[in-house]
C-alpha cells in the first residue's frame, strides 16, 4: 500500500509541476504602439512555450564583416563592435525580444520574431554607427523650461499620473518642488512631465522609472513639447537601465545639440587597469585634426560633463572633463570593473571604425505560414495520437488503455519540459514530438509482450507482471540511451530548427521513460491490488 | 485477445541471401540515380535563394518562368508547393553567376520580386518565406551534417562496446551504416530535397534502427545464456521470432505517426516524413537481415566462447533461475547447420 501511495504522490507532484509550468501567465512583451510607432511594454497572457521563428514568423539573419573591399584584420573585434551597435538599436526593431548573439568568432546572428518588414530590419542593422561627444546641459536650460512644458501639456489636456511618481521624485530630492514653485499656477498639482523626471547625479541627467519611459518618450516627442525645449539642447536616452534601490530607472540626458567631436576623428580606444591607482581606464587616441579641435573644446569646458552618444543613445554616465585634452586622452571609471571599461572602449571603437556587415544567411517566414504550420502540425499530431491509441487499445485491451493514460501524461510532461527549461518549439520539433508519440509506446509494448510471454509460461498474474517489467528493462534502457545519444549529437552539431527537433526528442525520451515505466507500473500495482484474485490479465 | 505472430517460428536467417540481393538491388538503383541525377541539396547546403510565394489565383508556372527569364534569372526552379496558389522559386548560386558572391543571394530575391510584380502584379501575391544562404554558410552546413553522422556512429559504437560486446557493437553499427546508405539511395530515387531537417531525419533513422537492433540483440544476449546447448544460428532465429510481436506493434504505432505527418503536416515536413517512413522499414529489415547475419559471420571468423556471449554476460552476475514453473525450452528453430 505504502509503495503505491508513494508512487501516486510522486506522479501527482509531477502532474502538478507540469501543469504549473504550462499555465498561461502574464508575459511582458514589447510591441509597437500603433499610435506613435514606438515600442511599448504590454503584458500578454499566454502559454509560456517559446515558439521558433518558423512557427511564429520572423526574420533570422546571419551577418559577417564585409571583406569584399579588402580584408578586415581583426574580424572578431569588428563583429563585437557590430554587436554592440545592433544592441543599441534594439528598440528600433518592431519585435518582441530580439535575439542578438555572436556565433563562433566572426558571425552575428540577429533573430527578430514577428518582424514583418525585412527591408527595414536589414536597414537598421546595416546602418553605419554614429558616435559623438556632447557636453551635457550645464546651465540647466531644459530644467528651467520644464514648467512651461508642463503648462503646455496641461493645456493640451494631458493628465498627470497619480501622486505616486511625484512622491518618488521628492524622495530623490527631485526638481518637482522647485519646478512647482517657479510656476504659481502649478504649485499644487504636480507637473505632467516633471513629475516623471528625477534629478540625476550629473547636470542634465534625469532618471525616469523604467515603467514610465515609453510615456515620457511619447511626451517629449510631441511637437508642442519639442518647440518648448530650449534651442541648442537635445534630449537623449541612456542606453542602459540603471537601478536605484530596487527600482530600475532609465536615464534621460539633456545635451547640447552641437557635438564637440564625432567618431570619425577617433582612431583607437583600449581598456586597461591602471597598475598604480587600480582604476579601470579607457584610453583613446584622436586624429591630429580631431586632437586640435578637442583641445580647444576641452579647454572651454573644464569641469563640464561630456556625454558619449552612440546612435543617439548615451553610453554610460557622462564623465567630467578634468583638463585640456589633446590627441590622447583617458576616461577614468574609478573602481568599476574592467568589463565596464572594455565595453566603453568597444563603444568608442564601434563609432570610430565602421564595420560594414554583409548578410550571409537570411530566412524570413511570414506569420501566416507559421500559423499554417502550427495548424498542420496539430492536425498530424491529433491523427497520430488517435491511431496510436486505437492500435494500443485494440491489441492490448485494458492494459493498452493504461498505456494510453500514460501517453497523455507523456504529452503533458514533454510540453512542460519544453516550457520549464525554456527551450524553443520549432516546426521540426513538432514533427519530432508527433514521431516520439509513436516511439513512446515502445517501452509499454516491450513490457506487455514480456508479460504475455511470462503468462504463457504459466506464471501467476502477479509474478508475470513483475517479471515482465524486470526483464524488459534492459532492452528499454539500452535502446532509449542510444536514441538519446544520436539526438544529443544532432543538438550539438545542428542549428536552429534542427536543434529544436533534437531537444524535443531528448525531452520526449526522458518523459516516455517516466510515463511508460513508472506510471504504467503504478497503474498495474493498483489494478492488481484491487483484484488480487485475478487469474487472467487483460493484456 | 489479439495475438500477432505469437510463437512464430520462421527461419529468418535462412533467407538472408535473398535479403542481401534485395538490399543490393535497392542500393544499385540508388547509386544509379545518384550517379545520373545527383543529390537534390537544398539551398541551405548549396547556397542560393528560395522564395515561397502565395498568389490569390492560380498562375501557370510557365508564366512565372517567363517573367524570371525576362529579369535575367535563367534556370531557377519553380514548383507548386502543396496548393496550386503556392509556389516555391529556387535559384541556386551556380545559376546566379555574374555577380559577387556576397550580394548575389540578396540580388536574386530582389529580382524575383521585380519579376513577380510584372507578371502577376504587385499586391496579387505575398512572399511568405524567404531563404537566402551564402556559399560559405552552405559549405559549413555540409561539413556539420557529415560531422553529425560520423560522430553518431562513433558514439554508438562506444556505447554498444561498453554495454554489449565488441562483436555486437560492430554488427549493430554495420547494420546502421546499411540503413544510412539505403536511406540515401531512397532519397536519391525519390528526388527528395536534402535539407537540414532531412539530415535530422537520417540521424533519427540511425537512432531508431539501432534501437531496433538492440532490442533483438538484448534477446540474443539473454537466450545465449539461457540455451547454452544451441548454436548461434538457432539463437538468432529464436530471438528474432520472440521479438516479432513487439516489432510489429512498435513499428505499427511509429508508422501510424509518420504517415500522419506525411499526409497532414504540410510540405515543409513531408521530406522528413518520407525519410522516417522509409527508415522504419529499412531499420526493421537491417536488424533482422544485416545485424544478425553479420553476428553469425563474425563468429565464424573469430570463433570462441566470446562470440557465444560468455563475455557479454561476464560483466553481469548470472541471472538466477526464475522461480515458479521451469520454462519449457522451445524446440530448436531449424536444424540447419551454420554454413
Amino acid at each position: 500500500m505504502s509503495t503505491i501511495r508513494q508512487r501516486l504522490i510522486i506522479i501527482g507532484l509531477l502532474i502538478v509541476g507540469s501543469i504549473a509550468a504550462l499555465v498561461p501567465r502574464n508575459v511582458t512583451q514589447r510591441v509597437v504602439d500603433p499610435a506613435t510607432g514606438r515600442m511599448k511594454d504590454t503584458t500578454v497572457r499566454r502559454m509560456p512555450i517559446n515558439l521558433g521563428l518558423d512557427l511564429q514568423g520572423g526574420i533570422h539573419l546571419a551577418l559577417e564583416v564585409d571583406q569584399s573591399k579588402g580584408p578586415v584584420p581583426d574580424c572578431a573585434d569588428a563583429i563585437q563592435r557590430a554587436e554592440r551597435v545592433v544592441r543599441t538599436r534594439i528598440d528600433e526593431f518592431g519585435t518582441t525580444e530580439p535575439v542578438v548573439q555572436i556565433i563562433g568568432r566572426c558571425r552575428l546572428i540577429v533573430e527578430l520574431a514577428g518582424e514583418k518588414d525585412p527591408a527595414r530590419a536589414k536597414g537598421v542593422i546595416q546602418r553605419t554607427a554614429f558616435l559623438e561627444f556632447r557636453i551635457t546641459d550645464m546651465k540647466n536650460l531644459f530644467q528651467s523650461a520644464l514648467p512651461q512644458i508642463d503648462a503646455a501639456l496641461r493645456r493640451a489636456g494631458v493628465k498627470a499620473r497619480g501622486a505616486a511618481p511625484s512622491a518618488v521624485a521628492q524622495l530623490f530630492g527631485g526638481d518637482t518642488s522647485k519646478a512647482g514653485r517657479d510656476s504659481a499656477a502649478a504649485a499644487n498639482t504636480p507637473g505632467v512631465l516633471s513629475a516623471l523626471l528625477n534629478q540625476g547625479q550629473v547636470p542634465g541627467e534625469f532618471l525616469v522609472p523604467e515603467e514610465e519611459w515609453t510615456l515620457v518618450d511619447s511626451l517629449i516627442s510631441r511637437p508642442d513639447v519639442r518647440q518648448l525645449i530650449p534651442r541648442g539642447i537635445d534630449l537623449r536616452w541612456g542606453a542602459q537601465v540603471e537601478s536605484r534601490g530596487a527600482r530600475p530607472y532609465r536615464p534621460l540626458y539633456a545635451v547640447e545639440s552641437r557635438p564637440i567631436i564625432t567618431g570619425e576623428e577617433l582612431q583607437k580606444a583600449t581598456a586597461r587597469r591602471d597598475q598604480v591607482t587600480n582604476q579601470s581606464v579607457v584610453e583613446f587616441t584622436l586624429s591630429r585634426r580631431g586632437g586640435r579641435r578637442f583641445s580647444e573644446e576641452t579647454a572651454r569646458h573644464i569641469q563640464d560633463y561630456m556625454a558619449i552618444i552612440l546612435d543617439g543613445r548615451v553610453q554610460g554616465q557622462p564623465p567630467v572633463i578634468r583638463s585640456q585634452i589633446g590627441t590622447r586622452g583617458q576616461i577614468e571609471l574609478g573602481g568599476k570593473p574592467l568589463q565596464e571599461a572594455s565595453d566603453l572602449a568597444l563603444v568608442l571603437r564601434a563609432g570610430a571604425l565602421p564595420a560594414p556587415l554583409t548578410i550571409v544567411e537570411e530566412r524570413t517566414i511570414g506569420p501566416s505560414l507559421g500559423a499554417d504550420s502550427i495548424k498542420d502540425g496539430i492536425h498530424a499530431g491529433v491523427v497520430g495520437v488517435v491511431l496510436v491509441i486505437l492500435i494500443m487499445v485494440v491489441y492490448y485491451r485494458l492494459s493498452g488503455a493504461l498505456a494510453v493514460g500514460a501517453l497523455t501524461l507523456y504529452c503533458l510532461f514533454t510540453l512542460a519540459g519544453l516550457s520549464a527549461f525554456g527551450f524553443t518549439l520549432t516546426l521540426p520539433g513538432m514533427a519530432g514530438f508527433v514521431l516520439s508519440i509513436g516511439i513512446a509506446v515502445d517501452a509499454n509494448v516491450l513490457i506487455f509482450e514480456r508479460i504475455r510471454e511470462e503468462l504463457q509460461h504459466g506464471k501467476l498474474v502477479r509474478t508475470a507482471v513483475d517479471e515482465g517489467f524486470k526483464h524488459a528493462m534492459n532492452a528499454i534502457v539500452d535502446s532509449n540511451v542510444s536514441t538519446a545519444l544520436t539526438a544529443f549529437i544532432l543538438y550539438l552539431v545542428g542549428t536552429g530548427p534542427v536543434q529544436g527537433f533534437a531537444i524535443t526528442l531528448i525531452i520526449g525520451i526522458a518523459a516516455s521513460m517516466i510515463s511508460a515505466i513508472f506510471v504504467v507500473k503504478t497503474l498495474f500495482l493498483i489494478w492488481l491490488q484491487r483484484r488480487p484474485a485475478m487469474t487472467t490479465l487483460s493484456v | 485477445m489479439i495475438r500477432l505472430f505469437a510463437n512464430a517460428n520462421y527461419d529468418f536467417i535462412k533467407w538472408r541471401r535473398w535479403a542481401y540481393s534485395l538490399t543490393a538491388g535497392i542500393m544499385l538503383v540508388g547509386v544509379g540515380f545518384l550517379a545520373t541525377r545527383g543529390i537534390n541539396y537544398s539551398i541551405e547546403f548549396t547556397g542560393g535563394t528560395l522564395l515561397q510565394v502565395a498568389t490569390k489565383t492560380a498562375v501557370p508556372t510557365a508564366q512565372i518562368r517567363q517573367a524570371l527569364d525576362a529579369v535575367g534569372l535563367h534556370g531557377a526552379e519553380i514548383q507548386t508547393f502543396g496548393a496550386d496558389t503556392s509556389y516555391v522559386i529556387r535559384a541556386r548560386l551556380a545559376h546566379a553567376a555574374g555577380e559577387t558572391e556576397a550580394t548575389s543571394t540578396q540580388a536574386v530575391a530582389a529580382a524575383v520580386g521585380r519579376a513577380l510584380d510584372q507578371s502577376i502584379g504587385a499586391g496579387q501575391y505575398t512572399v511568405v518565406r524567404t531563404e537566402a544562404v551564402g556559399p560559405k554558410v552552405g559549405r559549413e552546413l555540409q561539413g556539420k551534417a557529415l560531422l553529425a553522422i560520423a560522430l553518431s556512429f562513433l558514439v554508438t559504437l562506444v556505447y554498444l562496446a561498453a554495454r554489449f560486446e565488441w562483436r555486437f557493437g560492430l554488427a549493430a553499427v554495420l547494420a546502421t551504416a546499411h540503413d544510412v546508405v539505403a536511406t540515401i539511395a531512397f532519397i536519391s530515387v525519390m528526388h527528395l530535397e536534402v535539407s537540414l531537417i532531412v539530415v535530422g531525419a537520417v540521424l533519427t533513422v540511425v537512432g531508431y534502427s539501432l534501437n531496433d537492433t538492440i532490442i533483438i540483440f538484448d534477446r540474443v544476449r539473454e537466450n545465449l545464456h539461457k540455451y547454452r546447448r544451441q548454436n548461434l544460428y538457432e539463437i538468432l532465429n529464436l530471438s528474432i521470432n520472440e521479438t516479432l510481436p513487439r516489432s510489429v506493434l512498435t513499428h505499427g504505432t511509429t508508422i501510424a505517426t509518420t504517415l500522419a505527418l506525411l499526409v497532414l503536416a504540410g510540405e515543409v515536413i513531408r521530406p522528413f516524413a518520407w525519410v522516417m517512413t522509409f527508415g522504419i522499414f529499412t531499420g526493421t529489415f537491417s536488424s533482422i537481415y544485416i545485424a544478425a547475419p553479420i553476428l553469425l559471420l563474425i563468429e565464424k571468423r573469430w570463433p570462441g566462447e566470446d562470440a557465444r556471449g560468455a563475455r557479454a554476460l561476464g560483466a553481469r552476475a548470472p541471472v538466477p533461475p526464475a522461480p515458479g514453473p521451469v520454462p519449457t525450452p522451445r524446440p530448436p528453430a531449424a536444424p540447419a547447420p551454420v554454413r
